[in-house]
């Protein structure tokens, strides 16, 4: 596989930063895109843009096609049963709170408790606070390990048979553990509890079956999978999809409106409310063939290789600490300098053109679990090879120099 | 621009060893100061006498180079200071930030002049202006005696 073909379909790598090459390692936070994305945009807004679904006009016929064909397209990406079962959203925040919501209108009372984990992201806790808050709800937390490993056995523990719902990271956007969710799903069938599974960071990195992980839920984000903003997608089981009440209330998602009733569109329209991000969605399309097209195999083989050289060059620096050692881990790469705060490395490398993220990454709970206020982090895409972290450990040790560090 | 105007030699020093860090005995005033997009975290201790004399000034807190430096030199820059002047130091600060780079000020030394001016490098760096500002705000807000922690989103600059 030939890195530099595949980075050549990344319109943004021909450009400089601070008069420096990019060298992007924030693809945790957002991917860059490939040019079949962006020619998508362009293509649909020129020659194809309608409303989809409303109209009978050509344009809308055409438009209403491609939607669906990206739907029928994550349906096979993800091994979903039925296209029913994709549920196009504004983010994956959202997607989580679709479920959050209408799942804690229907099945939390007082007293309930909805089981999470120390690794998660705000979007897959701040949803279920609110159902604390409105609806008196507990939320645990499962811990975790100093290596960042989900504690499976303390899990079990916290299960209860007020347990409604299981809410977890695939993977974690700060120690890069891949969660073991077969695992996780088996220990909550014998309990009868659903689980909803965070693959924001999972999707564009490793194989996502949700067949084969066998969970209800499963939120997917797709500019981190090198598609445009706008587009989330919830996966849910259909028999939740059909159960579950409607979200946000509007045109496109009723079947018949009376004065005195109304009643909803069936599978997937109940979910998709209002106009949808027509053209991002189509583009999406595009984010999938780009990934098909290397295959996901050949992907977690490449960012594999890039991270083991990360660490092994990163882990040779004077006081850089790398944030957890997870059992399995993927190309995110916490970290810390002792002497320079991550906000101070961000800064400085920025100026030799890396892009990092230094904060808590929206992880204030694993920050505070792991005794930290703020890490830097790089984070891997299909795009970077080893000369990307050639650059970043050369930048590091710049900020060392600055800081004049022994 | 070369980081290393912003990270000039007083601000790693500041920044490595701050000046009046720790919790003030017999303070008159505190207040917190909170930057939600990194963590950092300040709390100063101010002690006003009789006069409105910023008679001792102290902080304690987290966060990086540029925000301990510049509660630092803060503290050093308003300790002694009537409250008047304090205040127009605070102004003089901020204004620098955000537009003018030159100070006039009868209150400060040309010592303390160019450690103010030694911060103003942060202009450069948008993202980066709000962890040199945070303790400023701060101190105005001890100094007024309000109970609200200073929240970086909800001040100007």
């Amino acid at each position: 596989m030939d890195i530099n073909t595949i980075k050549s379909q990344f319109p943004i790598f021909s450009k400089k930063i601070n008069g420096k090459p990019l060298t992007y390692l924030d693809s945790s936070n957002s991917s860059q895109k490939p040019i079949g994305v962006i020619n998508s945009l362009d293509f649909f807004y020129k020659n194809e843009f309608s409303n989809i679904g409303r109209s009978i006009h050509s344009l809308a016929v055409n438009a209403t096609n491609k939607f669906e064909e990206t739907r029928m397209s994550v349906k096979n990406f993800i091994n979903a049963s039925h296209k029913e079962e994709i549920i196009f959203t504004k983010n994956a925040t959202e997607a989580i709170n679709l479920v959050a919501t209408t799942f804690g209108q229907q099945n939390i009372k007082k007293g309930d408790e909805i089981l999470i984990t120390e690794l998660e992201h705000h979007s897959n806790y701040v949803p279920w606070h609110y159902l604390r808050e409105t609806r008196g709800a507990i939320i645990k937390f499962a811990p975790i390990n100093d290596d960042g490993d989900i504690i499976i056995e303390e899990l079990k523990n916290l299960i209860t048979s007020k347990t409604k719902i299981i809410a977890v990271t695939h993977l974690s956007n700060v120690t890069g553990t891949i969660v073991p969710i077969k695992e996780i799903v088996e220990i909550a069938r014998k309990k009868n509890i659903p689980v909803l599974v965070d693959g924001c960071q999972s999707t564009p990195h490793i194989k996502v079956d949700v067949k084969d992980l066998d969970c209800d839920f499963y939120a997917i984000s797709c500019h981190k999978v090198y598609g445009p903003t706008g587009v989330g997608i919830l996966y849910a089981k259909k028999k939740w999809l059909e159960k579950l009440p409607p979200y946000i209330g509007g045109g496109g998602m009723i079947s018949e409106v009376k004065k005195d009733k109304i009643s909803y569109a069936p599978l997937p329209e109940k979910y998709e409310a209002g106009t949808m991000p027509t053209a991002e969605v189509v583009a999406f399309c595009e984010s999938i063939k780009f990934i098909k097209s290397i295959g996901i195999e050949n992907i977690v083989k490449h960012e594999k290789e890039v991270t083991n050289y990360a660490l092994d060059k990163l882990k040779k620096i004077n006081s850089v600490n790398i944030v957890g050692n997870p059992k399995n881990k993927a190309g995110v790469i916490s970290f810390t300098i002792k002497g320079i705060h991550p906000h101070d490395i961000s800064t400085i490398v920025d100026e030799e053109g890396v892009a990092i993220r230094a904060g808590h990454h929206c992880c204030q709970i694993l920050h505070e679990r792991l005794g930290l206020t703020a890490t830097a982090r790089a984070s891997i895409g299909i795009y970077n090879s080893k000369e990307d972290i050639d650059v970043l450990c050369e930048s590091i040790e710049k900020c060392r120099k600055v800081f004049e560090l022994k | 621009m070369d980081v290393k105007q912003l990270y000039q030699d007083i601000i790693l020093e500041h920044g490595k060893s701050p000046q009046n860090f720790g919790k003030l005995d017999g303070y008159s005033h505190e207040a917190k100061g909170y930057n939600p997009l990194c963590g950092d975290q300040v709390q100063i201790y101010l002690k006003l006498n009789n006069e409105k004399k910023v008679e001792n000034l102290t902080f304690e807190g987290s966060g990086c180079a540029i925000s301990i430096a510049s509660t630092s030199i803060m503290t050093e820059l308003v300790k002694g200071k009537s409250f008047i002047s304090a205040k127009s130091i605070i102004n003089a600060f901020l204004s620098m930030i955000k537009n003018k780079t030159e100070i006039r000020l009868k209150d400060l030394d040309e010592d303390q002049k160019i450690k103010m001016m030694s911060l103003s490098g942060v202009k450069q760096y948008p993202m980066r202006v709000k962890c040199a500002t945070l303790a400023w705000h701060t101190l105005t807000s001890a100094m007024e005696g309000k109970k609200q922690q200073v929240n970086t989103e909800t001040v100007d600059i």
